[in-house]
């Protein structure tokens, strides 16, 4: 039942009810053609005949989660705008980077006129004056198809002036990014909309929607978000909520990379798929690759605190996954087997998290690039255990106090819950030392078996010097 | 004297025109400047300041922000290989030393003959189809050592057709007819509360009420 579908690489096809991707079987599912031919732009006209307030009612009533990583819903999200305070504006979040992500590429690359609906439709719901739409700039596919699907949508009147002969009219700008993690941030990508290095703004008081884009309330939603808004729109909340469960409705979109024999991006049922399905389930990635032992696996993005196989049986919802110690994050799943080399794999990524660094808050700054220099020389064979302490102690310089872990039988180790407290404006912080804790944390044999054990240095008290004669 | 062709300036003037501020277009002309000489001159960033009313200071300090961006000559090729952990685990950092070995430059170097910069780099979402590279920001998949070899056979003898030159990206840019445009206005000229929501002010009909649509 499942299958691979060649047109459009690494999307899997696993059999299971369908929101976003109805059309990627199409090989054509890029065109208005296709998407007019099935069901397409039919829930912008059905929005178009209730009320803005209505259809916002809508999608509050479907609790369609963030799907950018931290999974709030959107519907309330826009709640959150001061009432009056125009222009509104939309910022689609397509900046998608996050390692071992990739949903975003395929629904802007398959079906880029479902984005664009569902910006219609947010736009008409909210009254929001125009449209970002701001895509990774290395996706050059997704560019151009977005580009395509757009001057096809305008030839068509299905956006701007008089959208459908109505009085709704928006406009939807194309943006292309620059190659920089950090401008998937939320703030961070609308310093980047405004001309600006992208740097994280604080929060409070720049929560884009209460003061956001030139100053204006900005609703920043992910693609995925709103690709799944044409189906609420279209077939109601009521559809939506049928599928997966009361916490997590709806679908999600996953990767599953690494040591698996079919990895692949899955649409699965939210909430109730567990993380044992989508790793052996024979409709998702179908076991580990040589039938190898799994070691550990990383459950929502490269920030992500790791899990291993104790943590199989938990689904994939939100709250159960941050009781357990991680997040769902990006819906990012990279497997490792029992050859990975543990401290590589940390060192990997904690020297991504040091290389996106903004640079603006100290902690992250300089305790990211700490940690990649010494987890450096740990990994080359040149590490002292004096070293797995400092990491530690920096580590809580940019996370104070209990770091979020999973539970281990094998060390007889407890769970410490989502999410981390933080020192940093933005999550890029703590994501540096996430994983590392993580590794340092379930596998502590693997570094203290590369460090050379060396005395406590002992610091001789300033009070040394009392007496000398000086 | 305009740094932008004829034709690339009027490009330009369409792009600023999609944004309610000139200063938000600075991205896309650091990217059209790129396409049209391979990397970011100096003489680019000072028209992209007077185009988007800044300073050639503001242009480099945005542009250098961003990886993409190339302040000095690359090659024609930019051949970005993945090392990021999915990747890793699937031979990323081997293809990457290949790519090297083939090519005789260590990552962040170019060619001698100006055909190819190798950038290692983090991910580039297609980690299911490890370990993968993009050249000139097209993807190839899966990529062995001998794929690699072949690529760099085909590209130097112009059979990798679909492969523009470094500096292009999206070849489908974005055109809105003016006559289709809602209309793009400054955010302290667009204060207006949009007029699809007095339908919220129901039972009156469109256009009667003024007030918040909450």
């Amino acid at each position: 039942m499942s299958r691979y579908v060649p047109h459009a690489p690494g999307y899997v096809d696993n059999g299971g009810p369908k929101i976003v991707t109805s059309r990627f079987e199409h090989d054509d599912s890029f065109t208005l053609d296709r998407y007019e031919a099935t069901d397409g732009y039919r829930g912008l006209r059905r929005a178009l005949d209730r009320t803005p307030a209505q259809v916002h009612d809508e999608v509050r009533e479907a609790t369609v989660l963030g799907r950018g990583g931290a999974g709030f819903p959107a519907g309330v999200k826009w709640g959150f705008m001061p009432p009056g305070k125009f222009p509104y504006y939309l910022v689609v979040n397509g900046d998608e980077s996050e390692p071992g992500t990739y949903k975003d590429r395929l629904l802007m690359e398959r079906d880029p006129h479902q984005l664009i609906e569902g910006c219609l439709i947010t736009c008409y719901a909210l009254g929001l004056a125009q449209c970002f739409l701001y895509v990774r700039g290395e996706m050059a596919l997704a560019q151009e198809r977005l580009a395509r699907a757009l001057n096809d949508a305008y030839a068509k009147g299905y956006v701007g002036k008089n959208i459908l002969g109505t009085d709704f009219s928006v406009d939807i700008t194309l943006t292309w990014g620059a190659g920089a993690y950090i401008v998937g941030e939320e703030t961070a990508l609308i310093e980047s909309l405004e001309g600006n290095r992208g740097m994280p703004r604080l929060k409070p008081p720049y929560f884009p929607a209460a003061i956001g884009l030139y100053g204006q309330p900005t609703i920043v939603n992910n693609v995925e978000t709103l690709a799944n808004l044409p189906f609420v729109a279209l077939n109601g909340s009521a559809s939506y909520t049928a599928i997966g469960t009361p916490t997590s409705p709806g679908t999600r979109m996953i990767a599953v990379s690494g040591h698996v024999k079919r990895p692949g991006v899955y649409e699965i049922i939210n909430g109730s798929t567990t993380f044992r399905d989508i790793i052996y389930g024979d409709e998702f990635s179908q076991g580990i690759r040589d039938d190898n032992d799994l070691k550990a696996f990383v459950p929502g993005g490269g920030s992500a605190p790791w899990f291993v196989e104790d943590q199989l049986d938990i689904p994939f919802e939100g709250k159960e996954a941050g009781a357990a110690g991680s997040m769902l994050g990006s819906g990012a799943i990279m497997v490792m087997d029992s050859t990975t080399d543990i401290p590589h794999a940390a060192y990997t990524l904690t020297k991504f998290y040091a290389h996106e660094s903004c640079g603006k808050c100290t902690p992250c700054r300089e305790g990211g690039t700490w940690l990649m220099r010494m987890l450096e020389r740990v990994v080359a064979g040149h590490g002292t255990d004096a070293d797995l302490d400092q990491m530690r102690e920096i580590g809580q310089t940019i996370c104070p106090g209990d770091m979020p872990h999973a539970s281990s039988k094998r060390l007889g180790l407890e769970a410490v819950p989502f999410p981390y407290k933080m020192t940093t404006i933005c999550f890029v912080g703590p994501s540096a030392w996430a994983p590392l804790h993580s590794a340092l944390t379930l596998f502590p044999e693997e570094f203290e078996a590369i460090v050379t054990k060396v005395p406590k240095r002992v610091s001789i008290p300033v009070t040394a010097l009392s007496g000398a004669d000086v | 004297m305009s740094y932008f062709t004829p034709g690339n300036l009027e490009i330009a003037n369409e792009i600023i025109s999609r944004y309610p501020v000139a200063k938000s277009a600075l991205i896309q002309l650091l990217h059209l400047a790129q396409e049209q000489e391979g990397w970011v001159t100096d003489d680019a960033m000072r028209q992209i300041a007077e185009l988007t009313d800044t300073t050639p200071a503001e242009v480099k300090g945005t542009g250098s922000f961003y990886e993409m961006f190339k302040f000095h000559p690359v090659g024609k090729y930019m051949v970005n290989v993945c090392t990021n952990l999915s990747c890793q685990l699937l031979g990323g950092e081997e293809l990457l030393a290949h790519a090297e070995k083939t090519l005789g430059v260590k990552a962040g170097g170019t060619t001698a003959d100006g055909m190819f910069t190798i950038e290692d780099v983090e991910c580039i979402a297609a980690c299911t189809e490890a370990p993968c590279l993009q050249i000139n920001y097209r993807y190839r998949l899966r990529v062995s050592g001998d794929d690699f070899d072949d690529l760099i056979d085909d590209i130097r003898n112009g059979r990798a057709g679909d492969i523009p030159e470094h500096g292009t990206l999206g070849r489908v840019r974005q055109h809105i007819p003016a006559a289709a445009m809602a209309g793009v206005l400054p955010p302290e000229q667009a204060k207006e509360r949009p007029v699809w929501l007095a339908r919220n002010d129901e039972p009156a009909p469109a256009g009667t009420a003024e007030g918040e649509e909450e």
